[in-house]
């Protein structure tokens, strides 16, 4: 992981006028501009481009809004991304006001169900829900058979609503779990005190000290609903944005201006939506824990209010679990057709896919692994120039490539079929925009801003003084560097590895673009090739609990290695 | 503003967390309009005794009457007892305003009324001018203001203070303790004030409850607890103390070590005495009992010797007068008192 630093560092001799950090910050912000800043740009550039022309205009715009498609399905993403996050906020509420203010047992249970969901990625459960909860599903047809009646969970837009909120619940839970935890509990008793209480104080005190962290996960979902490509096109609902403009872009052409006028707005979206919850968190942070506080208030659940809270639980684990289960039905299935459970049961559907379909599970170990390599490397390395160096400018590498985080991955897809279109590469490797490389760094440009973030974390645990210390002792800059503060921050690039290569694992929405041949595809591509057809939902689903395992592998790890790093940390504070 | 008066009565209150026993028989009587204060070290149990007052916390056992009310079974919203926090709480998405307006609130007071009381209560604490300020715009003493201000604000019938000056720096510390007994004074609230400071207890309350392990051990006036403390605790929670084992024979007292010391008080079951060092009188020569000076402190006003006697080390304080010089360490000298300034303790 010192790997750019130290060949930075021995670059020092060959060009004398620039520190090893400067040629590493170089180096980065190349890397983050060519793939980043520019395949982004362009799309912006290009959507207010004449198509034929080449002149400045605003008459894609007008063109857009003047399509009733179009204009539908901007309306279609804001209302789905909105529902979202109110049917999100349903079910992550009341969990996380149970594990945080009361004494209650199946606390373990609710953070299981924090994690859960987010083994699976909504795409992949798309198809099974229709299965379960679509008109002709499982639940509707029990519920038709005994009370004569359908519910419409699935049709059109519920069904993106109900995939993406039960997929995306967990970051409004955590973040709004996070925030009731740091609520001193004498907040709360000073409002007792002066004679508020239940609803009421909740309403007035506990959930206003929440706002921020609640604000903060509702705009994380928001977002992510509303850039999501993979979800809608498997439940085939193709009238919202990111379906569109990945239609108008494989279907229409490259160069339909369509499609860039769709990005424009999809960047636009995240870009506002992070900078209004960034500038609503700003100044309100707060972590009301302080001195002489109490710790936090919970008190125990009366034996009615317990029923309740097990009843609730219950519920949201079998919705949650809901793709899930039906993932392994369809996997392990025959037939499932116009029945509340397959017509029997096989493991033919492995078998198929062991045959058949091995490289989309050897691309996706190769593109993930290469990728999440690349982010932890560009990641320590623009974490240690941030923090440690005074380069001018090093603040610029952080913002890059945290940028990238209101970038949709169509977004990015097609900004590198526009700029990288016809560039051809050396010894016969093709068109530079298919070659399957480019799925590395696109994967690598998405990942960053996480695995950044983790590395960021695990520098600033590293004392400054134990650098001193080793440089006192007379190590040179690199070899601390080397043997001090990469061996202190595995941990944090370890985590950050294992999150950048499972998330890497199962994205949907830029490798789509990317894919030059079915040979050259990853799992996530081959689960949506299978589910198309009704005959390849068996093998599709059995990718799919491939993928599932590999997510769950991989965050179950890198949860081992946060938990194992925090217990050191704490021995290790002990001693100060 | 005008509080009905209260007296607090406390009868026989047990409180255990789990298997753990905080507080156990608990029994006192607070006066209306009595400044009172819970002293005690840390993890005596004090602040328990408060926030069960208050309502929060584990139900005790026993009761808690306010005036003739028995509150125990209330939840705190229903109590009508005002409580500042260590932490003076204030919520941080409210402005000063609208904090101390909240009580008010609560208690569905017509709008037109809530305006003047927030408006009394600032003015009483001081702080009318930042009204509208949010509290995290305020300095660690205004925001204490704030935090008493919401509470007066409801005219609580008990004003229950959780060491409301910890979080204070020490010359603010002193001031704001002088303008809490000055309001309490004016409002005539019963309050309740919990501390670990012997000092800020001595300099506020009327009397005051020194508690350990969960008991009460002591209740009185700071002078009559300084001046005649019950046990060896109490003695030495309240300032420096020489406790002496021995027993009485006629007119004195005999130490351990057989030294005779001329002690009014009487009893046969008293086995110990506590001196204070400054009423020690210390000699180079003369009647009395002799040690060496082991070590020497100078204190400013007063010069403390650390002095090696028969009985033990004994700590012994002199006022310092300038120009008179201190005796050495390692000089023999001569220890002496007056026949009233021993006190007997029971333990």
């Amino acid at each position: 992981m010192s790997a750019s630093t130290d060949t930075a560092a021995r670059r020092f001799t060959l060009f004398p006028t620039l520190s090893g950090a400067a040629v590493a910050g170089i180096a980065i912000a190349i890397f983050l501009l060519a793939f980043l800043v520019l395949p982004v740009a362009q799309v912006l550039y290009v959507a207010f481009l004449d198509a034929r022309t080449g002149a400045f205009t605003l008459q894609n715009f007008q063109d857009f809004f003047n399509t009733t498609l179009f204009r539908e399905s901007f309306v279609n993403s804001f209302y789905v991304s909105a529902m979202s996050v109110v049917v999100a906020t349903m079910i992550a509420l009341p969990l996380a006001y149970i594990t945080t203010r009361f004494n209650f047992a199946g606390t373990a249970a609710i953070q299981a169900l924090g994690i859960i969901p987010l083994i699976m990625p909504p795409f992949v459960g798309a198809v099974a829900m229709s299965l379960l909860f679509g008109r002709n599903g499982s639940i509707n047809l029990l519920l038709n058979q005994y009370f004569g009646l359908r519910i419409p969970f699935m049709e059109g837009l519920n069904g993106v609503i109900l995939v993406q909120s039960i997929h995306y619940f967990p970051f409004i839970l955590i973040n709004l779990s996070a925030s009731l935890r740091n609520i001193d509990r004498s907040m709360e008793e000073a409002a007792q005190n002066l004679g508020s209480h239940g609803m009421r104080m909740f309403r007035r005190i506990v959930f206003p000290l929440a706002m921020p962290g609640y604000l903060a996960g509702a705009a994380l979902v928001f977002i992510k609903v509303f850039d999501d490509l993979g979800t809608p096109l498997l439940l085939n609902v193709n009238n919202m944005l990111a379906p569109q403009a990945y239609l108008r872009i494989t279907g229409v052409g490259i160069n339909d201006p369509m499609g860039y006028v769709i990005s424009f707005i999809l960047v636009v979206f995240s870009v506002f939506s992070l900078w209004a919850s960034f500038l609503f968190m700003r100044g309100k942070d707060y972590a009301t824990v302080q001195k002489g506080g109490g710790g936090l208030s919970r008190r125990d659940l009366k034996p009615r209010e317990k029923w309740l809270a097990w009843g609730v639980i219950l519920l949201i684990l079998a919705l949650v679990l809901s793709p899930h289960l039906g993932l392994l039905l369809l996997a392990f299935g025959t037939i499932w057709s116009f029945s509340p459970l397959p017509d029997g049961f096989t493991i033919q559907h492995f078998g198929t896919i062991f045959t058949q379909s091995s490289q989309y599970v050897w691309n996706t170990l190769v593109y993930a692994g290469s990728a999440a390599l690349i982010d932890v490397v560009l990641g320590s390395a623009i974490a240690y120039i941030v923090i440690r160096t005074g380069l001018p400018g090093r603040k610029w590498l952080d913002y890059m490539a945290t940028a990238a985080l209101a970038v949709p991955g169509v977004v990015l897809g097609i900004g590198y079929l526009r700029m990288f279109h016809g560039t051809q590469l050396p010894f016969g490797m093709g068109q530079m925009s298919s070659f399957w490389g480019i799925i590395i760094i696109a994967l690598a440009v998405r990942r960053l801003p996480y695995a950044l973030r983790a590395c960021m974390a695990a520098l600033q645990q590293v004392s400054i003084s134990l650098e001193e210390a080793a440089e006192s002792l007379g190590a040179s800059r690199s070899s601390t560097i080397r043997r001090i503060v990469v061996p202190l921050m595995t941990g944090g690039i370890l985590a950050g590895f294992v999150t950048s290569f499972a998330t890497a694992a199962v994205e949907l929405s830029a490798t789509i673009m990317l894919v030059g041949r079915s040979s050259d595809a990853p799992l996530a591509y081959g689960i949506y090739l299978y589910m198309q057809s009704p005959a390849g939902r068996g093998p599709g689903a059995a990718l799919g609990i491939l993928a599932v395992v590999i997510v769950a592998l991989g965050t179950y790890l890198s949860q081992r290695i946060i938990e194992r790093e925090r217990s050191r940390q704490t021995t290790a504070g002990d001693q100060h | 503003m005008t509080q009905t008066k209260a007296g607090i009565r406390i009868e026989n209150l047990h409180l255990s967390f789990g298997e753990t026993k905080v507080l156990e028989g608990i029994d006192m009587v607070i006066e209306p309009g009595e400044f009172f204060a819970f002293l005690g070290p840390s993890g005596s149990g004090k602040s328990t005794l408060l926030r069960a007052i208050a309502g929060f916390g584990p139900t005790p056992r026993g009761r808690i009457l306010i005036g003739d009310r028995d509150i125990v079974n209330l939840p705190p919203w229903k109590r009508n007892v005002g409580m500042v926090f260590q932490s003076y709480a204030l919520w941080p998405h409210m402005s000063v305003r609208r904090n101390v307006a909240f009580g008010l609130e609560e208690r569905r007071m017509p709008t037109s009324k809530i305006a003047p009381k927030v408006e009394a209560a600032l003015e009483t604490v001081g702080l009318l001018h930042l009204a509208d300020r949010m509290p995290g715009q305020l300095s660690g003493g205004q925001q204490q203001r704030v935090a008493l201000a919401r509470t007066i604000a409801i005219e609580p019938q008990v004003l229950l203070l959780d060491e409301p000056l910890s979080n204070l720096d020490a010359a603010l510390r002193v001031q704001m303790r002088r303008e809490l007994l000055a309001l309490q004074r004016k409002l005539g609230l019963t309050t309740i004030f919990v501390t670990h400071d012997q000092e800020e207890a001595n300099t506020t309350s009327d009397r005051m409850a020194v508690l350990d392990m969960g008991v009460i051990q002591q209740i009185g006036t700071p002078q009559q607890l300084y001046d005649h403390p019950v046990n060896s605790f109490v003695a030495g929670f309240l300032g420096t103390a020489n406790v002496l084992d021995g027993a009485f024979d006629g007119a004195h007292f005999v130490t351990k070590a057989g030294q005779r010391l001329p002690v009014t008080a009487r009893s046969d079951k008293a086995t110990r005495i506590v001196l204070r060092p400054q009423n020690i009188r210390i000699a180079s020569s003369g009647d009395g009992v002799s040690g060496t000076v082991r070590h020497r402190e100078f204190l400013g006003s007063q010069i403390r010797y650390l002095i090696d006697t028969p009985d033990g080390q004994m700590i012994v304080d002199t006022l310092h007068a300038t120009g008179q010089p201190p005796y050495g360490e390692g000089a023999t000298v001569v220890l002496s008192i007056d026949s009233q300034s021993a006190a007997l303790l029971e333990d």
